[in-house]
């Protein structure tokens, strides 16, 4: 089994562009080596999509632009703008 | 009948339709506190769902007092109205030194009515950070979610976590996001939940003293002339994880609650659906 265990960020965007501000985010480490849950932080890691890449996050997948079914124009649901970023860490033992 | 000093007044209730609470920070008094609290730590008799409020916590009973005190009387009036029917209760328990927090989540399933029920949330002692604190998202009612498919989202720009003094109640609409923090003191952290159903109209039934004609009255828009703390204003208030799109569907949102609040169909804030309404028929004769 290789040594290699993902990090996972995601990061809900306010609108569908990289560099728009974050207005979310959620962290799984698969090291083991920090823990991450509801409500432990009040501060996002980065204030942009953008800021991630830059830190060395590589984007793996980003929501679709899809228009509304019909009939549901206005209403709201999940956060439209979400970007799932990885990095690989080689864990010892 | 309620006290009328006891109601909410409408700024509260804009502000209950607009972000979905309304906190009272050590509300109650600590020697009931006290002994709510022994009863919360024992077993607090339940009720049928259904069952009239009024039949509920029988006295001798800590937390029927604090329910029919005439402060908690008039906040659940002004929601729900007289008689309403009790739901269901939860004493929440948050173990000390816990590995993970609960997921976030809407109470129930998926919801659409405009009519809606109210949750009241009592917290006996006090919450300091560490301990956790019920977590909301201000403004998350009008979410057509289902109960936890919204687990993935662990922090929200704007995020309330409940740290708060004894004896604080807070009222939320049913659709709101919430979830218990984590609890990382030796100690339990307890919260008591009841829910409510109305079984009136729910329309005026707040204070509506300060209710009058100039609440819809139209201002100019992105001027100076543009009250900042009106009803409009309000209801016009961007949460700051409001998508740049959905955050304005949700000023729909919060006209329409208003409109369902207030019986008022024409009233707007800052246009926005009145721009949508707009659709002339009349013909351009020669």
């Amino acid at each position: 089994m290789s040594n290699l265990r993902q990090k996972i960020l995601i990061l809900y965007l306010a609108d569908s562009a990289l560099d728009s501000k974050v207005i979310g985010w959620t962290m799984y480490d698969g090291t083991r080596r920090e823990s991450h849950n509801t409500g432990d932080s009040d501060k996002p890691p980065y204030t942009t999509g953008l800021e991630a890449l830059q830190a060395g996050w590589r984007a793996i997948q980003f929501s679709q632009l899809t228009p509304p079914y019909p009939g549901t124009e206005f209403s709201t649901s999940f956060y439209k703008y979400e970007i799932i970023f990885e990095q690989l860490e080689e864990v010892h033992g | 009948m309620v006290d009328k000093t006891h109601l909410l007044n409408s700024r509260q209730m804009a502000s209950f339709a607009a972000r979905g609470f309304l906190r009272f920070d050590g509300l109650i008094p600590s020697e009931l506190n006290e002994r709510a609290m022994r009863e919360i730590d024992g077993d607090v008799p339940s009720a049928p769902a259904g069952t009239p409020l009024s039949r509920c916590y029988p006295p001798p009973s800590a937390l029927g007092e604090i329910l029919r005190s005439p402060e908690i009387a008039g906040i659940i009036y002004s929601l729900v109205g007289p008689d309403p029917l009790f739901d269901h209760q939860y004493v929440h328990v948050r173990e000390p030194n816990q590995d993970a927090a609960q997921h976030l989540h809407g109470d129930s399933t998926i919801d659409l009515r405009m009519h809606f029920d109210m949750q009241l949330m009592y917290f006996p002692h006090a919450v300091p950070l560490e301990m956790g604190g019920t977590l909301l998202v201000p403004g998350s009612h009008f979410r057509r979610i289902n109960e936890s498919d919204i687990g993935r989202y662990q922090n929200i720009v704007g995020q309330i976590p409940m740290v708060c003094p004894a004896g604080t109640i807070l009222v939320l609409h049913h659709g709101i996001w919430h979830c218990g923090r984590q609890n990382k003191t030796n100690q339990k952290r307890y919260m008591f939940k009841v829910r409510l159903n109305p079984t009136v109209r729910q329309m005026r039934l707040w204070n509506t003293d300060d209710l009058d004609a100039s609440v819809g009255q139209q201002h100019p828009i992105f001027s100076k002339e543009t009250p900042t703390d009106d009803i409009q204003a309000i209801l016009g208030n961007i949460e700051p994880w409001f998508e740049g799109g959905n955050g304005r569907l949700e000023i729909l949102n919060r006209i329409k609650f208003w409109r369902f609040l207030t019986g008022d169909d024409n009233f707007d804030a800052h246009y926005w659906l009145t721009r949508l309404e707009n659709m002339p028929e009349k013909r351009v004769t020669e």
